[in-house]
């Protein structure tokens, strides 16, 4: 789906086999991915996964680096959320942010799309998210300088504020999009915030075809849950990001629907777009497949195996919008293995013909 | 046995207790007179917007005389800027005060005001409730929440610095006293206004400490009232389900920057600022009621201004001093006008006067009694 001249897939290994990792995670990751490896070994697609567990009960860094480690073998990963358990102490970084910045995945693109299949308040949303993965408020600067009073450290970077407004930029040109609009704060946070701002004007200008805009971030969220049909492409540092995208993915339809990607200049990790756990519906067979499946396409399109991606992608988007199998998030009563078989089905359709 | 029977029977005793005290929430008692209440009106259309509401409580017969003051920031001795020391000091006195929006010019060369407001009386607490409006319609019907933001740190501290040449450091600072403070009240909020559950909103799987901090503050408040439900939830579970479903949510307390986005959010889903009150809650007992849209230069002194939102901070103001009987008759004049469509300003869906809208307003205040 994404093809930036910078980021060169790995080759495939024996065969024309490629081998990504995939990391379980917590809550429904492992029985949702369990069901892409099914799919994946029902269509022959060319992939074979090589599962590195991470445990996040243990206070060591052993698992994490050896995720990483793996990642950085294969080059591209297929992940679930590792979940962040309050009781350990807070030298214990969120698992999943280091990975993201150990590896430099520094955007996070999500494609947020109405689906004609799924009921929602507002229709024709088309909006591409793309936000800054690695700094902002997600540095885990933390101390607590005088007994009771605790600093956290937001930093924004020149470099990485050009680099991810770049990349929005080049994106919307490959995508054939109008609009980028920059999200931010900077009338109160005037120098963070304001560099981002200025380093998304300063590589503007070297997109005239391209309308650039900015908008303040409680504006956006007001402004999204009117009229979202008003955005076309988003840029913004990494907490609004986290605030919009999930705005975004609740317009659609819910968590279940949208895939997400993090793209760095070597390595490259697919999963869903908001990141859930969702604790309380692991192992109960009712959660929802979709945008997992999603990821996984866009992994294979990474892995420019475009005809198994269109294949799988239109057998989720069939049962979505035509078989109209749907599951509890989104109105409906199908089970998990029942999306999941309807899409296999229509799969041994498609390949049968 | 006898255990079970003292323990049920000390279950009973305390639920009649509970019941009794939401019955009669109010700690406050005003004397039964006229309160005197600091107005400023504010620039733009908030003079026009300010006059609609004084019309409407005097057909309500509401018990309060208006002090109008002005707070243009002016330079103290020794260059600082500051209130003008007579608005300070009616403010003061009256504890109350109500105010219409207010212009920040770009270079004046004195910080926003309502900056200044917040430090001058330490406005520690934003309250933003958000009720679906019936009549003025938007995608999403039955909101009934409440945001609580914590108004004086986080993440607008102000404190940023370039480290070097590229490299910009702004600090979110979270203090102990600070998040107590807000917990309490929110807290004590959802006990006065019979309100079931309090969430805290947090990152604190990314921001381990400073959130944590927080999230430990509204833990301890939760301890101490537990007639008050308290769950906790990421601020992206919060976003990802508000636009779902907001009907799940209640009271919400959370630092300054998430306030300010999930603030705004609610707001939206409401139908915007033009229709959101909001109640700024200070140390000493100062509370400062205000509408939170801009001064809209382009329509001001065309008495085309919608007055709802000052009016329902208005009302706000009027629960809080306990005049609960007078802020329902208010509150209620205004739904029914907006609900029924024929005298309604522009930007509800209409094309009255604000003088016809308020007009409106007054004749069903009056038709009540």
């Amino acid at each position: 789906m994404c093809e930036m001249s910078i980021l060169q897939p790995p080759p495939a290994k024996y065969g024309g086999r490629h081998t990504v990792t995939l990391i379980p995670g917590d809550g429904i990751g492992p029985e949702l991915l369990n069901h892409v490896r099914e799919v994946f070994r029902f269509s022959c697609v060319p992939v074979d996964f090589e599962v590195v567990h991470v445990n996040s009960a243990v206070e060591t860094e052993d698992d994490i680096s050896n995720a990483i480690t793996a990642i950085r073998r294969n080059g591209v990963a297929l992940k679930g959320n590792i979940e962040t358990k309050h009781t350990m102490p807070p030298s214990v970084k969120s698992r999943n942010s280091v990975l993201r910045t150990s590896l430099d995945l520094y955007a996070n693109v999500m494609h947020c799309q109405s689906l004609p299949g799924v009921q929602t308040r507002h229709k024709n949303i088309d909006i591409m998210i793309i936000r800054e993965n690695t700094e902002g408020e997600y540095s885990s600067l933390e101390h607590e300088s005088v007994s009771g009073v605790v600093e956290s450290l937001k930093i924004i970077t020149r470099n990485n504020s050009l680099r991810i407004a770049d990349y929005a930029f080049r994106l919307a040109r490959e995508k054939g999009r109008r609009r980028v609009t920059a999200v931010h704060k900077a009338n109160i946070m005037k120098l963070a915030d304001g560099l981002f701002l200025q380093c998304c004007r300063e590589v503007a200008s070297g997109y005239p075809d391209i309308t650039f805009d900015s908008m303040i971030v409680d504006n956006t969220t007001m402004q999204l849950v009117s009229k979202p049909q008003q955005f076309d492409v988003m840029v913004m540092p990494n907490l609004y990001g986290n605030v919009v995208s999930n705005v975004c993915a609740g317009l659609v339809g819910g968590p279940g629907l949208v895939p997400g990607a993090n793209y760095g200049r070597d390595y490259a990790v697919f999963e869903t777009a908001t990141r859930n756990t969702g604790k309380s519906i692991a192992n109960k067979n009712i959660a929802n497949p979709t945008a997992v499946l999603l990821a996984s396409c866009m992994m294979l399109d990474h892995l420019k195996l475009y005809d198994y991606a269109s294949l799988i992608r239109n057998a989720v988007l069939t049962t979505m919008n035509e078989t109209r199998l749907h599951t509890a998030d989104i109105g409906g009563q199908g089970t998990t293995s029942e999306v999941v078989q309807s899409v296999m089905r229509i799969i041994q359709i498609k390949i049968f013909n | 046995h006898e255990k079970n029977v003292s323990l049920f029977f000390n279950c009973q005793v305390s639920r009649v207790v509970g019941t009794l005290l939401k019955d009669n929430p109010q700690p406050r008692t005003f004397i039964r007179g006229i309160q005197t209440v600091t107005l400023i009106p504010g620039d733009g259309i908030g003079p026009e917007i300010s006059s609609a509401v004084m019309k409407i409580f005097e057909a309500a017969q509401a018990p309060i005389k208006w002090e109008k003051r002005n707070v243009t920031a002016i330079q103290g001795p020794g260059g600082k800027w500051m209130i003008p020391p007579d608005a300070k000091e009616s403010m003061d006195r009256n504890k109350i005060g109500l105010k219409g929006p207010l212009n920040t010019p770009i270079a004046a060369g004195h910080p926003s005001m309502n900056l200044l407001l917040r430090k001058t009386f330490d406005l520690y607490a934003n309250v933003r409730p958000c009720v679906s409006i019936e009549g003025y319609k938007t995608p999403y019907t039955d909101v009934n929440l409440v945001t609580i933001r914590e108004n004086t740190e986080g993440e607008y501290s102000g404190i940023e610095h370039v480290i070097v040449d590229g490299v910009v450091q702004s600090i979110k600072l979270i203090t102990e006293q600070a998040s107590q403070r807000i917990a309490e009240y929110a807290f004590e909020y959802a006990r006065n206004n019979q309100r079931a559950s309090v969430t805290a909103v947090h990152k604190a799987n990314i921001m381990r400490m400073s959130d944590g901090l927080f999230l430990r503050k509204c833990r301890e408040a939760a301890e101490k009232h537990k007639d008050v439900k308290f769950t906790e939830m990421y601020l992206d579970t919060v976003c990802l389900n508000m636009v779902q479903d907001p009907t799940q949510f209640d009271v919400l307390v959370m630092p300054n920057l998430y306030g300010d986005i999930l603030s705004d959010l609610c707001a939206g889903l409401i139908g915007g600022l033009g229709v959101t009150p909001s109640g700024n809650i200070g140390t000493n007992g100062v509370a400062i009621f205000e509408s939170v849209h801009g001064t809209a230069p382009d329509i001001a002194g065309k008495d085309m201004a919608n007055p709802t939102a000052l009016l329902l901070s208005a009302v706000m103001m009027l629960r809080h001093m306990g005049l609960h009987g007078h802020a329902k008759k208010i509150e209620a004049a205004c739904f029914d006008t907006i609900r029924e469509k024929k005298v309604v300003t522009k930007d509800l869906g209409g094309n009255s006067k604000c003088s016809e809208f308020t007009d409106a307003i007054c004749q069903r205040v009056k038709d009540m009694d």
